[in-house]
């Protein structure tokens, strides 16, 4: 009997648009659900670190890197928020921390992708992160409070973090003719693989149902890569490069652009480990948490001496 | 030499010293021991490519032939670099990089500080500015260095190694030449003779804290003064510098 009246008051809660707080009771699904979204999340922070990583000691200009520094900065800061949002689920970080760098948590896929050129540090900024936006902007309402609330904070400097690629973009289209060619390349490597970030199509998500229940989600995958697909259209038009979709139409009656679906088949192999970069990127992380191991153990013997010597005296 | 290339020259060498430690310790980045680290070192990090920006700005407008920082940064020869050699080592593991920068962040708290009198209104203003910076800084790396020493036994061993392979580029930071000389006469230069006492203690009193002691009669590397380096600034030009001189007129 119980039971049924502490889902009654988390049901009444959802339908009230209150949020779930930690110590607030919470069915056995939503809280796994949650874990695992935010921890993902996280985790692609974390990993998102390291293809902009790439081009920190060849930005090229000074200003450029202090930007880039900064914003890879901020995204271990969104690591850490989230990681502490989960936290406060019932995981631990080591737990969250163990699951990535064994490869059995999952993270963005399009950190799987290589930036090979200064043009996809721009082209991350402008596409990852505004999909990233478009994603992020609805979890700012989303039914668990510290999810919520992290998300605010996340979504102020992701906006900024747009506005800095979008500012790469736009120095490159309309600068030499190898700055424009760089820009156009990127835009055809990242367009699709951004497109995949919303998910797979609403037609076989799996996890979609419950999450728009809970209103941990609240739109569809297709609703918002639809949104996203109608807003970066203009852009790609004012910086005078091509969207790689020969299907690209403005459809009157919808009110919206039809476009090609990327490659589902892609979307699965580099899920299933297999893009360009999984295995370095992985491999990137297992080797700093393994070589920053020492390092967390004289700090944790020395905190220890600390407290000893604090209890002696 | 004129009061003008000295000061040139002067402006140079701080802000190569800050952009070749920044560059270095931005390998760091996404790849610290643990993600707070990892943030806090990123920090330091942007105050020290910010102090290299504003000199380097700074050395353009002495010279007066329209060089930007930028150009100064991206289109000049490790042979015109004065940046000191501590700064161009490996970072090695991280107790190296955290002993270095203590040892860096002692000298430029002194430096900076008596920097911030200059009678060069700019140098003044960036140090008044780096001082606070620094002073955060030095908490950061002389916190570890303790923490190192007392911390297990390997972490000790690896700050005692880390220790002797930078130690014999300690020396270069206190040596002067013809650009010092002209600049402390005109009240804007720091002279370094005064801070060697103060460094001196400042570092063997926190290599005690850590249970280490300071080295006795080793030799000092020099050359950075005269645009000398080792073989490592090559490589760090050659990959900081590459896009640019792959599109010379291309702005960013």
């Amino acid at each position: 009997m119980e039971t049924v009246n502490f889902e009654n008051v988390f049901e009444a809660k959802l339908a009230k648009n209150d949020f779930i707080e930690p110590k607030d009771w919470m069915p056995e699904n939503y809280r796994k659900h949650l874990i695992r979204q935010i921890s993902q999340h996280a985790h692609s922070e974390i990993v998102g670190m390291l293809p902009e990583g790439n081009w920190i000691s060849r930005a090229p200009s000074l200003r450029a890197k202090l930007v880039l520094l900064a914003k890879v900065q901020d995204e271990g800061g969104h690591g850490l928020y989230l990681y502490t949002a989960a936290e406060s689920l019932g995981t631990s970080r080591d737990e969250m921390l163990d699951a990535l760098l064994t490869g059995k948590a999952k993270y963005s896929s399009i950190f799987n992708y290589p930036t090979l050129s200064w043009a996809d540090v721009g082209a991350i900024g402008w596409l990852v992160d505004g999909a990233a936006i478009m994603n992020q902007v609805m979890l700012q309402r989303s039914s668990y409070g510290p999810y919520s609330r992290a998300m605010v904070r996340i979504c102020k400097e992701e906006s900024f973090h747009q506005r800095q690629g979008y500012e790469i973009m736009t120095h490159l289209a309309f600068g030499t003719p190898a700055q424009k060619e760089m820009a156009q390349d990127a835009l055809n490597r990242w367009w699709y693989p951004t497109l995949m970030m919303f998910g797979p199509p609403d037609r076989e998500s799996p996890n979609s149902e419950n999450a728009l229940k809970w209103r941990i989600k609240r739109e569809t995958n297709d609703e918002l890569r639809q949104r996203f697909v109608n807003q970066t259209v203009i852009q790609a038009e004012y910086l005078g490069i091509e969207i790689p979709d020969k299907n690209l139409k403005w459809n009157e009656a919808r009110k919206a652009y039809d476009f090609s679906e990327p490659d589902w088949s892609e979307f699965k192999n580099v899920i299933k480990g297999n893009g360009p970069c999984n295995k370095e990127r992985l491999l990137a992380r297992n080797k700093a948490h393994h070589e920053g191991e020492w390092v967390r153990e004289a700090a944790a013997a020395y905190g220890k001496k600390l407290q000893e010597n604090k209890i002696a005296a | 030499m004129t009061l003008n290339e000295s000061l040139f020259k002067y402006s140079l060498r701080l802000g190569d010293t800050s952009l070749i430690l920044a560059q270095r310790l931005s390998e760091w980045t996404g790849h610290g021991p643990f993600l707070e680290e990892d943030l806090a070192l990123t920090n330091i990090t942007l105050d020290l490519f910010g102090r290299a920006k504003s000199l380097l700005e700074y050395a353009g407008k002495v010279e007066g032939k329209g060089r930007t920082e930028d150009q100064l940064a991206f289109f000049r020869t490790d042979r015109e670099f004065f940046n000191a050699l501590i700064t161009e080592q490996a970072n090695g593991d991280y107790a190296k990089t955290i002993i270095r920068q203590a040892c860096i962040d002692c000298f430029d708290l002194l430096f900076y500080s008596e920097l911030a009198k200059s009678k060069d209104n700019t140098l003044a203003g960036i140090a008044q500015k780096s001082v606070k910076e620094i002073t955060y800084h030095k908490r950061h790396s002389f916190s570890w260095v303790i923490r190192f020493g007392n911390g297990t036994d390997e972490s000790k061993q690896r700050l005692k190694k880390g220790f002797e392979e930078i130690w014999e580029y300690t020396g270069e930071l206190f040596e002067m030449n013809a650009v010092d000389e002209v600049l402390i006469k005109e009240g804007i230069a720091v002279d370094l003779s005064t801070l060697k006492t103060n460094w001196t203690k400042e570092i063997s009193e926190l290599l005690q804290s850590a249970h280490l002691t300071m080295p006795e009669g080793t030799y000092m590397h020099t050359g950075s003064r005269k645009g000398l380096h080792g073989e490592q600034l090559g490589l760090i030009l050659a990959e900081m510098q590459s896009l640019p001189r792959m599109h010379p007129e291309a702005k960013w």
